[in-house]
Parts: C-alpha cells; structure tokens; sequence
C-alpha cells in the first residue's frame, strides 16, 4: 500500500476553487450565516420561541410529527459526528438507537427500574457498544466499516428479535410515562416539550464540539489521516471518540423514543431507519449543524407533505437523494462541509 | 561509533524492503541534538523512505531507531510524534477547507487533553486550554512570519506560504527533531533565503535541531553542518559540506544529474 | 433420518444456497475490481432480475410453457436487459463520480440500491409477487438424501454460467484487459486499454450474472418481492470477502463456503434457524476484522 500516493490521489480527486476566508468552526460558522453575533443570537432566540409557543397553535398531529421531528434532529446530530465530522460511513445507527430504547424498556418493565435511573445505564450501555463496534473495525477501509457498522446494526435488530428479554418479535409494550417532580409527562404536548430540549441540548453539545479540540481532530481525520498522525494524533482513538459521542447521542433519541411510545419493536430500528437518518445528515449537509438540522425536518415533514403520493413518496426521496449526490454532493445548505 | 551517545537521533542498520525491492540498505546515520543536517541523494534513493521509517509510517524489517536512547521503531507515528520528532511532506499536505490558523492547530493536539465531555461542558480548564492551543498556534505562525493570513483557507495561500504553513503545524507540536522533506522545492530565489534563514532561526530560537532532505545543493552547504549521502539505499558518505563537495563517490552518484553542476 | 443423512441433506441445500451467493458475489467482485467501489446496489440488480424475468416468463409463457426451457428463455433475456441496466446505472451515477471522495461514491451506490428498491415498491406496492412455474418436486433419493431435479438444474446452470465466465476472462481479450484494468488502470490507458470501456463491460456482465441469479431465485423459491436482494446483497459481500475481494475463484469459492456454513449453521444446536442470518453477519464481521483480505487473498503490505 502506499499511503502517500492514494492520499495524494484522494486530495486531487476534490475541487480545487478558492473559498473565502473563514474563521474557525461551530458557532462562528452559524454567526456569519446570519450576519453579525447579535442578529444571530436574536435568530436563535426566536426559534427557541417559536418551538415553545408551536403547540398553542398546532393541531395534535402536527405537534406529534413536530416531536419526531426533534427526535431527528438528535439522532440526525448524533450521525453528523460520525459520518459528518469524522467521515466514518455508518450504515447501522439505529443499532445506538435500539441500545438506548430496549435498556431503558428492560430496566423499567423487566426490572421495575425508575426511569430517570435507566438513562446512566442506558448511555454506558450505548458508549460499551460504541466501542465493541468501533474498536475492532475502525481501522479497516471505508466500504469495509459501512459493511460491517450494517452488519451490526441487523445483528441488534435480529438479537432483539429472538430474545425473550427484549420481547422477541412483538418487542416491549408498557413501558411507563416518567415523572419528574410531581409532573407525568405523558401528553403528546408535555413529550414535545421534552424533546424541544433535548434537540437544544444536542444543538449546543453539536457546536461546542465542533469548537474543541477533539472536534477539529475529527476533521484533520477525515481530510488526511497521515498528516494528522505526523501531528501527533492517535487516528483509533479520535475515531473511536467519535463513534462513542455519536452512540450517546442515538441512545438519548431510544431512551426518549421508548419512553414517548410506551412500546417498542425491532422494526423501529430496522436498516430502513439508519438510512433514513443517513439521508437525511447527507441531503442538509455532512457536517454543517445548521444544515443537518434542516435535513432532519425534511425528512420527517417532507413524507408528511408528500402523504398524497402514497407508495411514490419513497421513490421521490431516493431520487432526490441521488440528485443530491450528482450534483450538490456537499448538501442543499449553502457553504462547504466544515 | 564514539558520537554515537551524543547523537539525538540515531539509526544502524535499517534494512527496508518491498516486495523485495530493497529500499534501505543497511542505513546508519545519526543526527547530533541541536544541528542542522541534511540528506541528500538522486531521485528515488530512500530519503523519503528514510523519514517514513524514522516518524513510524514504514516499518523496517530490521536496525533500530532511537531517538535520545529511546527505540522509536514499532511505534506508531502519533506516538514518535509526541515523543519530539515532527515532520513536513514532500508534497504539501495541508488540512484541505480548514483555515491557516486550524491547521497550525493540529500541532498542539498532542500537547493537550481536553476531551469530549469537558468540550460539551465548557469547563473552565477546557477554555484556558482553548486559549492557550490558540496561542501557541499564533505564536507559531508568527515565527514564520504569517500571521496574517492566520484566518485564511489554507490551501488558497500562495505556494511558498502553504509550505510556511507546513512548518508552523510541525513547530506546533513542540519537537526536539525537525525533519523537512525538500522544503525549498518550488521555492524561489528570495524565498529560498528566506527559509535559510527559517532554519536558522528554529535552530538557534528554539533549539530543535534540523534535518531536511533537500535537491538544491547551494541552500544545502550554506545552511548544513553535517551532510549525508544516500544512493540506491545505501549511504554512501557523510560528512562537513566540504568534505562532501569534494568527495568522488558523491560527484559519481550525481553523475548524469541536473545537480552535479550544482554541486561541482 | 440419521445424522448423517441430515449432514448429506444440508450440503446439497447448501450447494444451492451458494450457486446464488456465487453468482451474485461475482458482480460484486468484478465491479469492485475495476472500479474499487463496493457496489451496494448489487443486490436489487439481482432483484430486479427477477422482476425481469417474471414479466418475461408472464409474457412467454403461454407460448413455450413455464417449465426449466421457459425459465431459461426469461432469464436469458433478463440477463440481457439487466446487464444494460447495470451499465446505464454506471454511466448515470457511478461514472461522475469516480474522481470523487470515496464515502460520496459509496452513498451514491446506496442511492441508486434505494430507487431500485422503491421503484419496484411503487409498482407492487410492496407485496409478494407469486413466480408462478411447473417445475413439480420430482427428483431422487441418494439413501436417506432426497435432491430434486430442481436443485440439479440449478446447481447445472450456476456451474455452467460460471465456467463461461471463467472462460470469457481467462481466454479473451476483454477478459485480460479487465484483470489488467482491475490492477492498474493508468497504465491501461497509456496502453491504449479503453478503461471506460472494459468498466462498462464488466457492469454488463456482473449485472447479467445477478440477474441469472435473481430469475433463478424466483422461479425456485416461488416469489419474489421489492426487498429481496438487501439479504443476499450482504451475503454475496460476505462471500466475496471471503475469497478475497476482486478474486474472480475466489467469489466462487466464498458463496459456496457461506451457502455451506449457513446450511450447517442451522443445524448447531443453540443456532438454530432463527440465528441464521446473525450467525452469517457474524462471519461477515469476523472475516473483514481479521481476515479482510479473505481466506485465499494475499495480505498488502503493512504499515503501521
Ligand atoms: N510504499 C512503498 N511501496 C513500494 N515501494 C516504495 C514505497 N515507498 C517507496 N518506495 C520505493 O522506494 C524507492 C525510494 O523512494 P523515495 O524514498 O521516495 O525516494 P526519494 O525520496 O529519495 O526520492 C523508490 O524506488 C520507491 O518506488
Ligand atoms: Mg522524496
């Protein structure tokens, strides 16, 4: 093998027009899309509002597909670190997914477990698979660790298929509404309130990190591996950093996911859904928070708005995410992948 | 063999081959702490070979490598890094779409340790770590005299400034040992003198010592204190610039070369 | 039935197992020979071969019967229909982005497997569509093992689409320019090799040979359906890992080992069937980790 001559290849193989100087990575990039710091901040302000006072004015439904929706932006974030900053193709993340969801379902239905003690368990239990994963594959070539990432992802969903502790086929059901000081949260409003801040709360985690250390180790990673080992950074364990975060951020989405629906089934977390997540990192933009995000709602509003195509809307998606591949390989939010 | 304790970087013996092809050929060689050095020798000799096995990206079938008495060989290339050899490419090989300052930064990573968790907490001792990667990263940019262009797309920079960049990135992970893969290629007269000047001054400022693999044989006898020679993998002398200049077996190497003119 | 018999009885379904595997970790292995892309769309090529072949069998059927003549007329003329499709696909989606960043080729090669796939959600709505044959269910019994003349037939043709691979690669031009393609393609092209020319040869026969597969698949198991080839799609990656990616013998050689061990897997006590498809991802997993370069391949050169 030599590393020089294909990593030199790789580098000519990507355009090479002058892009505009730029400060550093995360929130800056955020800011100068919306100008100077204190339109940004007014920016993100009125979103947040916007979310809060969503369900006065929303019907049911639209609050409940909103829900999901924001259950996609953090699993969607979550996907961004690995596929997006580190350039690691995962094909199996729903496997982080399901991790969450059935350890927080077994520990609260099987075990009597309070909910709120399941989510520890549940994010350890996701970083241990985070690392059974990656530890062994991350060292192998691209196409290989997409293979293997599916092949896990199907070996979770066939695992908690067969088992009797996972509910086999049927999955669990039951699994109780949390309560927090007094408050059960079990209206579809009061989940869509807990999901609006867990998708802040992966919206500011997404951007710190892109602002750290670890977060441009990630991006020296993927641009050229070599140069970043000359640098001194260990290439297993920056990748194995990102897989982990990545599988934090998937289980927090199951933990909630679970706990939303009262049931779960392995096929909540079949191949179908880490694709969808995949497509939906790729059609906003690898990498660029903002995009992701948007990328995230159009997948979920998007089959919503098109529900008149019936079996069709599939197939539009998919040549839609194809276009997007051909000719705007960097996402439909503007700027280049950070 | 007598300098041999005194030498910072030491290797004997290093056989690498591929597929048989032998590439280095029972190598020894040592560079003194706080010198500068060159390597040198027609195209395809080793050279670059010879850094990959020294910064563990080749791994040689046999010889030791030691850096200040410690084996480098086996390690890993982050590893030899933060143990104080830093490197630059013969071919540049800048973070692509991260801006000058970011790449410099890359340098720094393995002098810091703030993780994930403390990044998504903003702890205090992850932001003064912050200032400080960013500090030194500046510092380091200034010291090759760039700056100002900390904030710009890297690869936009002009050639010679791209390869300054390189420089700073390497200078940013604190080395004990520089080794520069023909920095001076595609460099101009006045930046030629530039970075002979460049060199000096991280020898004499900061007290790494130097090794380059370098084609221009005037750049090299001005700005080297030892010289050595590689031939088909072999090293076939070594020595002060005038003992090289006048050494047959060099002068044959070169023979059908455009830098024997040079060199005679 | 003794053990032995049991044992007997899975090697021939094992056998036939792995003739699909074989014959569709073949495209696999050749399309990534040349243009080093894992080509995930590989498996719905083999369904849609057996789309293709179903309709033709619907439309000729009446006229030369439903029996093995009439399969093998459809999947003739399926292996020809999608071979072009294979080499359409390259040009449209692979062919632009052979310059690109490998992770966006690879989601590429997913985008096309997913308008494959839904293309033929859409017009089946996602149901079972019944292969409708006369084969019957005659055939011997070796002792206590029954094989029917199904599987022989095949087992037959498998054997024989694979000999006239081998053939075409080892003793023709095209053949020879796509192994020295598959090893070095610059030096192809200062050797006057058409390079774009041999990329699309080699779709137009991986895809025929999917499509081989997936008219037989139908026809032997009965049905077919839009999510047919995800399965096998993995499988035939396995197989051809694990006889060394880019190995033309090698794929051979893996589908039949994987369709062996998946048929002996069933029968470990603990595997049972249920665990088939975890007991395969397993191998997957276990050979890439530690063994990427398959059972038969020769490992590159190291660096550290
Ligand atoms: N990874 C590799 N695999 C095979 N051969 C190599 C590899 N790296 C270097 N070589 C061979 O080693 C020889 C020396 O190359 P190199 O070290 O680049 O020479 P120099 O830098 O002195 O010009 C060349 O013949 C080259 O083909
Ligand atoms: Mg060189």
């Amino acid at each position: 093998m030599l590393p020089f001559k294909t990593a030199a290849r790789r580098a000519e193989a990507q355009d090479n027009d002058p892009a505009p100087a730029r400060p550093l990575a995360g929130i800056t990039q955020l800011q100068q899309w919306f100008g100077r710091p204190a339109t940004f901040r007014g920016a993100m302000a009125g979103i947040v509002l916007l979310l809060i006072l969503g369900p006065f004015v929303f019907s049911q439904y639209i609050t409940v597909i909103m829900t999901n929706a924001l259950l996609y932006v953090v699993l969607c974030l979550g996907l961004n670190v690995v596929v997006g900053k580190a350039g690691l193709l995962d094909l199996g993340y729903a496997a982080f997914f399901a991790v969450g969801a059935y350890t927080t379902g077994i520990l609260t239905l099987q075990f009597g477990w309070n909910f709120w003690a399941s989510i520890p368990v549940a994010l350890v239990a996701a970083a241990i698979s985070g690392v059974i994963i990656g530890g062994p594959t991350l060292r192998l070539r691209s196409d290989y660790l997409a293979i293997v990432t599916l092949g896990f992802g199907e070996i979770v969903r066939f695992s908690a298929r067969n088992l009797e502790i996972t509910g086999a086929a049927s999955g669990l059901s039951g699994i109780q509404q949390p309560r927090l000081f007094g408050w059960t949260i079990d209206s579809a409003v009061d989940f869509y309130y807990v999901f609006v801040v867990l998708a802040i709360g992966a919206v500011i985690a997404s951007i710190r990190l892109s602002d750290s250390r670890i977060g441009r180790a990630w991006l020296y990673v993927r641009h050229d591996e070599d140069a970043a080992e000359a640098m001194g950074i260990n290439r297993v364990a920056v990748k194995l950093a990102a897989y982990v975060t990545g599988a934090i951020y998937g289980a927090i989405g199951g933990i909630f996911f679970a706990v939303n629906l009262g049931a779960i089934s392995p096929e909540s977390f079949s191949f179908e859904q880490s694709v969808l997540i995949l497509m939906a990192v790729i059609l906003g933009g690898m990498g660029k928070i903002p995009g992701v995000i948007l990328g995230a709602f159009i997948i979920v509003l998007g089959p919503e708005l098109l529900r008149d195509l019936g079996e069709l809307r599939l197939l539009v998606f998919a040549i839609g995410l194809l276009l997007i591949m051909l000719f705007r390989p960097s996402g439909i939010w503007p700027g280049r992948t950070q | 063999m007598s300098g041999a304790q005194k030498m910072l970087l030491n290797l004997s013996d290093v056989r690498l081959s591929f597929a048989g092809n032998t590439v280095l050929d029972h190598v020894s060689f040592g560079v003194a702490g706080g010198s500068i050095a060159s390597l040198i020798g027609p195209n395809g000799a080793g050279k670059t070979s010879l850094f990959n096995c020294i910064t563990g990206f080749y791994r040689p079938q046999s010889g030791s490598i030691t850096l200040g008495g410690e084996e480098l060989l086996r390690r890993k290339p982050h590893r030899v890094t933060q143990m104080g050899i830093a490197r630059t490419f013969q071919n540049l090989r800048l973070f692509r779409e991260m801006s000058v300052l970011e790449n410099v930064m890359a340098g720094q990573h393995c002098r810091t340790r703030a993780g994930a968790i403390s990044a998504v907490l903003r702890l205090p001792s992850q932001q003064r770590e912050e200032r400080e990667i960013r500090k030194a990263s500046e510092e380091c940019l200034d010291f090759v005299g760039i700056l100002d262009e900390a904030d710009r797309i890297a690869t936009t920079l002009a050639y010679g400034h791209q390869r300054r960049v390189e420089i700073a990135r390497a200078l940013a992970t604190q080395p004990k040992l520089l080794l520069l893969d023909e920095p001076a290629a595609g460099l101009n007269a006045g930046e030629k003198a530039t970075l002979i000047d460049l060199i000096r001054r991280i020898r004499d400022e900061r007290g790494v010592a130097v090794l380059l693999i370098e084609h221009d044989m005037g750049l090299v006898m001005k700005v080297s204190e030892r010289i050595s020679v590689l031939d088909h993998g072999a090293m076939i002398s070594e020595g002060r610039p005038d003992e090289i200049r006048a050494d047959p077996k060099v002068i044959e190497a070169y023979l059908g070369q455009d830098e024997a003119e040079e060199l005679l | 039935m003794t053990t032995f018999d049991i044992l007997a009885q899975q090697l021939v379904n094992g056998l036939v197992l792995g003739s699909f595997y074989a014959l569709v970790a073949l495209g696999y292995t050749m399309i990534f020979g040349v243009i080093k892309l894992l080509n995930f769309a590989h498996g719905d090529v083999y369904m849609i071969g057996g789309f293709v072949g179903f309709a033709v069998l619907s439309l000729v059927g009446g006229l030369v019967g439903t029996g093995w003549g009439g399969i093998a007329l459809s999947m003739f003329v399926s292996m020809i229909a999608v071979g072009f499709l294979g080499v359409v696909i390259e040009r449209i989606a692979y062919h632009p982005m052979l310059a690109a960043p490998r992770l966006s080729i690879l989601i590429t090669a997913l985008a096309v497997s997913l308008v494959l796939q839904n293309s033929v959600l859409a017009l089946t709505g996602g149901e079972f569509t019944a292969f409708r044959t006369n084969l019957g269910f005659g055939g011997i019994a070796l002792g206590g093992v029954f094989i029917t003349y199904n599987q022989m037939v095949l087992v037959g043709m498998a054997a024989i689409l694979m000999l006239a691979l081998e053939t075409f690669v080892t003793r023709t031009q095209y053949g020879r320019a796509m192994r020295a393609v598959s090893i070095d393609k610059d030096m192809c092209r200062l050797m006057g090799i058409d390079v774009t020319k041999i990329i699309a040869v080699t779709f137009l026969i991986g895809s025929a040979l999917a499509a081989a597969a997936g008219t037989m698949a139908g026809a032997y198991y009965g049905s077919i359906w839009y999510f047919m080839g995800f399965l096998i799609g993995l499988k035939a990656f396995t197989a051809a890992v694990i006889g060394g990616i880019g190995s033309i013998p090698g794929a051979m050689a893996g589908g039949l080992i994987l369709g062996l061990l998946e048929a002996f897997g069933t029968q470990i006590p603990f595997i049972g069937s249920e665990w088939k498809d975890v007991f395969s991802f397993s191998i997957l997993i276990l050979v890439l980790v530690f063994k990427p370069t398959g059972l038969f391949g020769k490992s590159e050169v190291e660096r550290m």
